[in-house]
């Protein structure tokens, strides 16, 4: 202790920062809340001196209408809780198959605009620039427009085998599930875990003698073949549902409709030339000397890319990706103008119907938020995993 | 220095505040009419014969009369309407919030409308009911046909919901494609991506004949599904001008019952002995002065778009592109619904 202690702070003084802090911050909340309270307040008092009724009770009155494809049975007796639950169930659908494929093009596109190839580098940029900036809702409607004018009619369907394609969309065979299908799903599960042991092993080997072992067509070959295994023990079922084609409409079978397909079509390929542009600057955040290291170690373009080059680009991709997996799901709310029953679409059918645009409207913020919160929580979780742990 | 910035904020919300806070006066509607001179009256973004703008930008058909109608009769001149072309998925709001004065875009009185969505259903203009459209080479001649069919229908409507029961009752198990415009679901009906399109039978004459590229390739079949009365609506709460739109529409079909045309009126103004003649035109009793108008409220009315008659035969009658005949739609003494009040 020195004897000259610096002048005692009192604490409790607007001269104290850490004070007039606190000061500042329980006046910003008590702003927000009283903004809140009284944006509330006002909608309410508002809304009774018209008249307007209020509340979230209507939620378990019957819908009274019927929704056109859905992943799950819905009737029209059902309540309006369950239709919230399919339209949400249809934006998730669109959206998490759509992120699967835009990940996958966007990839491809942006490696592709490293290619050795000015052909196939002069298609990546002018994919990219076309599809960049165009607005999607017009790129939608577009896609739209193409399958329902360019397809023919149902009666003179495309047809491929069991597969039928027009205007009434894709329909492809399911197969009918039997209890042989528990088996190979089972088999599945235990092919996966095996392959997962695998990786551990192979992990071990190379650390004790270097050498590589395949990482990827043996793991696939496990999983695979365990689940044919399983399959053939199950009594291999067969049984297919096909679609048979009626004078209107296809009937049985799976169906993509043309409304899916537009919307799937639309973010997939929008979405895809922001991916691309978000690996391209990941690849090329990596610095040339790392990979001529690469090269004069003696690696294959293969290790290169995934020992080298991958993981050093990686969290430079994960956050501006994250926001591209956000845009695509919310871009979907634009299924309406299509006709493609999401969220949105029956929130629209519940407000005219109920009357409640206020709560319906709640609810589909809600939706949104919790949805790109998850999201992005995912996202944020990964990409703690991929960093670089300075050291 | 930082606090002076929290007390310009803070000064700053609370004025804001005291702004949005006011809520909006009722019974003011007629007040705020006059005022800025002009009726802000919803419609359809266009169906021909009931609200469509020409090239010109001039809207007309049948619910635009009557915005007119109450223009004339309220500010003496039919031209002082601000049209707000609304989709169905905004127009209650657009009432609700004020945004709109008057919405008349065929719109059906329901209990949930009248009863909980602050609004007050004024009086029927067109007896409707719901129907469909198919093309002709689908050999289909009856809803009852369309067992297992795709159906587009526009979201937001009454429409959806007697569809869904029209097809149980019958066990039809009809798969419905739902668009937010109607302009999108006539599109992907005339593109083939549904086998029928149900709206309104009167908004199927209208598509038919106005958007179909052929309308003799499309038959309206004959099964109406549902009652439809289409009517204009105003807000709740404010009862003058609830009174005014609804008399002003009772004016138009009382005068068709006492032969009063649009090329009359100051003929029979002048000349007319029938008591109630003379007071629908105001040389009788001064019924305007009840509903807070001038004496003539109800002949400018009718100079600007003739009586409720005129009006159908102009927009949606048997001449008219539409063609639709007058069934329900014709007086209470010729065999059809329109009954007026008296006004007197």
């Amino acid at each position: 202790m020195s004897l000259k202690s610096a002048p005692k702070k009192k604490r409790w003084s607007w001269r104290s920062q850490a004070f007039r802090g606190l000061i500042y911050q329980i006046v910003a909340i008590g702003v927000i809340v009283l903004g809140v309270w009284f944006l509330a307040s006002n909608t309410l008092t508002n809304m009774r001196v018209r008249g307007i009724q209020s509340g979230f009770d209507f939620l378990n009155q019957p819908a009274g209408f019927s929704i056109g494809e859905s992943l799950f049975p819905f009737d029209s007796a059902e309540s309006y809780w369950r239709a919230f639950w399919v339209g949400l169930a249809n934006t998730l659908r669109v959206a998490v198959v759509g992120i699967i494929l835009a990940t996958l093009l966007g990839t491809v596109i942006g490696i592709g605009r490293f290619s050795r190839n000015a052909l196939v580098r002069g298609l990546c940029s002018t994919y990219v620039e076309c599809f960049r900036n165009i607005p999607v809702l017009l790129q939608l409607l577009m896609w739209y427009l193409l399958l329902t004018e360019m397809l023919p009619s149902i009666q003179n369907a495309w047809q491929a085998g069991p597969f039928f394609l027009s205007k009434g969309g894709f329909n492809y065979p399911i197969p009918i599930w039997q209890a042989g299908h528990a088996w190979a799903l089972a088999g599945l599960v235990i092919g996966i875990a095996l392959a997962w042991l695998y990786h551990g092993w192979a992990r071990r080997q190379f650390e004790a003698t270097g050498i590589i072992k395949s990482m990827f067509w043996v793991p696939l070959g496990v999983v695979l073949a365990s689940a044919l295994l399983a399959w053939l023990l199950g009594g291999a079922p067969s049984a297919l549902d096909s679609p048979v084609k009626g004078e209107f409409s296809v009937e049985n079978g799976g169906a993509l409709t043309p409304e899916f397909l537009a919307m799937l079509l639309g973010l997939t390929i929008y979405t895809a030339s922001f991916i691309s542009e978000v690996v391209r600057s990941g690849i090329a955040s990596v610095s040339r000397g790392q990979t001529e290291a690469a090269a004069a170690l003696g690696l294959d373009p293969g290790l290169e890319i995934r020992l080298i080059v991958l993981p050093q680009a990686l969290r430079v991709i994960i956050p501006p990706l994250t926001n591209q997996y956000l845009n695509l799901t919310k871009n979907s709310s634009l299924a309406v103008a299509i006709g493609y029953p999401d969220l949105i679409s029956i929130a629209n059918t519940a407000m005219n119907q109920t009357g409640r645009a206020v709560e319906c409207i709640a609810i589909v913020m809600a939706v949104y938020l919790t949805i790109s919160l998850l999201t992005s929580l995912l996202m944020n979780s990964y990409n703690k995993r991929v960093a670089i742990q300075e050291r | 220095m930082n606090l002076k910035k929290l007390k310009a904020a803070a000064a700053v919300v609370a004025t804001v505040g005291t702004l949005i806070a006011a809520p909006a006066q009722a019974g003011k509607t007629l007040d705020a009419v006059k005022a800025h001179g002009q009726v802000v009256c919803g419609v359809h973004t266009g169906l021909a014969g009931f609200s469509a703008a020409d090239s010109a930008g001039k809207w007309a058909g049948l619910d635009v009369d009557i915005c007119r109608a109450v223009a004339a009769a309220v500010l003496g001149n039919s031209e002082k309407v601000k049209y707000v072309p609304l989709t169905a998925q905004q127009r209650l709001t657009a009432l609700q919030s004020g945004e709109i004065d008057l919405l008349s875009r065929n719109t059906t009185f329901t209990l949930t409308r009248d009863a909980s969505l602050g609004l007050n259903d004024t009086v029927v203009t067109y007896y409707d009911g719901q129907g469909f459209i198919v093309p002709k080479r689908s050999k289909i001649t009856s809803a009852k046909q369309l067992k297992n069919q795709t159906v587009c229908v526009q979201s937001g409507t009454t429409t959806e919901k007697n569809l869904t029961d029209y097809s149980k009752a019958n066990n039809l198990n009809i798969k419905t494609v739902v668009f937010e415009k109607e302009e999108a679901a006539t599109a992907a009906y005339f593109a083939g991506r549904c086998i029928s399109y149900t709206t309104d039978a009167s908004g199927l004459a209208s598509i038919r004949n106005k958007v179909a590229p052929v309308p003799a390739d499309h038959l309206i079949l004959p099964e109406l599904v549902s009652k439809e009365p289409l009517g204009p609506m105003v807000r709740r709460g404010d009862d003058e001008w609830f009174a005014i739109v609804k008399w002003v529409i009772y004016g138009l079909i009382e005068a068709e019952e006492y032969g009063i045309t649009q090329a009359q009126v100051d003929q029979l103004k002048a000349s007319s002995q029938n008591p109630a003649v003379k007071r629908i035109l105001g040389s009788g009793d001064d019924t305007g002065k009840l509903l807070g108008l001038d004496k003539d409220w109800m002949s400018n009315a009718l100079k600007a778009t003739g009586n409720y008659g005129e009006i159908f035969e102009r927009n949606v009658g048997p001449k008219s592109a539409l063609g639709l005949p007058r069934g329900l739609n014709n007086q209470w003494n010729k065999g059809g619904l329109m009954y007026a009040y008296p006004l007197r």
